[in-house]
């Protein structure tokens, strides 16, 4: 059917498309809505803050780290092409600070906590728990997705700020050790040239990936199918749509940013 | 008292309820019987507005439920839930507690605590159980969990969703013992979805059984051996022949 109608495929799959992107917005706006009016769930929020901010430090360190490192190699090489070598320290934070920290570190997120929630929000829907929830007089949107939602937006731009700092400190090991950098100057060339703007602008993309992150977890998770295989279905889809959002909308804030 | 008008569901094409009639009046124990898949548990979640019915109207105390406020609605009734439901993040006794922790019923969490227990106690279940999680649990100990959730806030409505299932023949006693005297003692409005025609006996004022989408008969539990329907002698006593075909 779909190699005979290909024109009917693509129809459906926009349609598809549309419909859920309408679907998600309405979602994010309830939660929204949700989120200033109480009561709202502190002990819930700061479990969500220890495990989406806290215990995502380690991947997040990691990855800056070696992200920071192979940058350092990478611009070495593009700069010696114009005898420019000593931009490395700069481009290596501009890299990290802008686009690459906020991003990876999104992605990286995206994968561990995206995933999480929406398996655990969809094991509570298909397990009828959802339900018991609004029995209890108790708002699944309130009880769940706000505590979540907040926790990643209020604590992915701290995470990112620290890895931001061991990303560019991958680039200094890097740097001094194999690039031959003396340490004084490639500090100085990091700190002196870098402009506050750069790190901010790249702490506003962490707050937004954050969002999205909780936001795509609660959406599968809630809108999760009966059965395990709906519960794996969700996640999968959590991540995936998570990590598309954060790049697409990562390219939109950076033009908001940046094009002159 | 709660009074179900024509009621429909139907999931895709497959009709599951098809023009529910059925009144609980306050104060009494009415008992749902039915094969399995007809309906039952979606009758339920229909009042407490957790499924969308096609149409129909639910009315409590005179008044459509679907325009109701809902914290006040929900406040008034209690739910176990056929599969327990129980939140597994949270210990035994939190759950049991749930109402009590927060919102308008919120309460010292020392006093929560000793409620839960009592509850729990009330259900059969030992103290030591309080701080372990629903996962440690036995089915049936899981079960009384969500029973004893259920009532800790001590509601004027609750819905037992297969109370019994999955108990031993003593304890299941003890939890019909214990809607009977929920009813009879709190004064309390029960519906309860029962497979267990010893359980029925036990607890019921009213019957209703729900067969094809409709209800087949309703009436008092004492006319239940001489209704002269069909549908309701086969499914009393078990039957394999008669109108209800065993095999779908
Ligand atoms: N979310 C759903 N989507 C599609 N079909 C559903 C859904 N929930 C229930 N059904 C169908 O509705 C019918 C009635 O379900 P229900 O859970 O009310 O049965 P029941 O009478 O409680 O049965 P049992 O005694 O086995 O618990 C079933 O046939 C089931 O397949
Ligand atoms: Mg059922």
């Amino acid at each position: 059917m779909i190699l005979l109608s290909p024109l009917g495929a693509v129809g459906r799959s926009v349609l598809g498309l549309l419909g859920a992107i309408g679907r998600v917005a309405l979602f994010s706006g309830q939660a929204v809505g949700h989120i200033f009016r109480p009561p709202f769930y502190f002990k819930e929020f700061l479990q969500a803050v220890l495990y989406i901010g806290y215990f995502s430090l380690p991947v997040v360190g990691l990855t800056a780290f070696f992200t920071g490192g192979a940058l350092a190699l990478q611009i070495y090489a593009g700069g010696a092409r114009f005898n420019a070598e000593s931009v490395v320290p700069l481009i290596v934070a501009i890299g990290m600070v802008r686009e690459l920290g906020p991003v990876l570190g999104g992605l990286m997120v995206a994968g561990r906590v995206a995933a999480s929630i929406a398996a655990e929000v969809g094991t509570m829907k298909v397990t009828e728990q959802l339900d018991a929830l609004v029995t209890l007089s108790t708002h699944p949107m309130k009880y769940l997705t706000v505590p979540r939602v907040v926790a990643a937006t209020l604590t992915m731009p701290i995470l990112v700020a620290i890895g931001d700092v061991i990303g560019v400190m991958g680039g200094f090991t890097v740097g001094v050790t194999r690039l031959d950098f003396n340490a004084a100057t490639y500090l100085n060339n990091t700190i002196d040239f870098l402009e506050s703007w750069d790190v901010v602008s790249g702490l506003l993309k962490a707050a937004v990936f954050g969002f999205i992150v909780a936001m795509m977890g609660c959406y599968h998770g809630m809108n999760s199918a009966r059965g395990a295989q709906g519960v794996g279905r969700a996640t999968t889809n959590a991540v995936v749509s998570a990590s598309v959002l954060i790049l697409a909308s990562n390219y939109i804030l950076t033009e908001l940013f940046f094009a002159a | 008292m709660i009074e179900l008008i024509d009621i429909h569901k139907a999931f895709g094409a497959k009709k599951v309820l098809t023009g529910v009639n059925l009144t609980i009046p306050s104060g009494e124990s009415m008992v749902i019987i039915g094969g399995s898949g007809t309906g039952k548990s979606i009758c339920l979640k229909c009042i407490l507005g957790l499924i969308k019915p096609d149409s129909g109207t639910i009315l409590l105390d005179g008044a459509d439920v679907a325009t109701a406020e809902r914290d006040a609605f929900l406040a008034r009734f209690g739910m176990l839930f056929q599969g327990g439901a129980l939140f597994d993040s949270l210990s035994v006794w939190q759950n049991v507690a749930f109402r009590l922790l927060r919102g308008s019923l919120k309460r010292p969490k020392a006093e929560a605590r000793e409620i839960a227990i009592e509850k729990l106690r009330r259900v059969g279940l030992s103290p030591d159980v309080a701080d372990l999680f629903p996962a440690e649990l036995s089915g049936g100990m899981q079960k009384r969990v969500g029973l004893a959730r259920a009532i800790a806030a001590e509601p004027e409505i609750i819905f037992f969703d297969e109370p019994t299932t999955g108990l031993d023949p003593i304890m299941a006693g003890v939890i019909n013992e214990l809607i009977r005297e929920i009813v009879t003692e709190m004064g309390a409005t029960a519906m309860t979805i029962t497979h267990d025609m010893t359980s029925v006996r036990a607890i019921a004022d009213r019957v209703a059984m729900l067969h094809d989408g409709v209800i087949q008969w309703s009436g008092p539990v004492a006319d239940m051996d001489a209704s002269g329907d069909p549908y309701l002698d086969q499914f009393i006593h078990g039957r394999e022949d008669g109108p209800i075909e065993a095999v779908r």
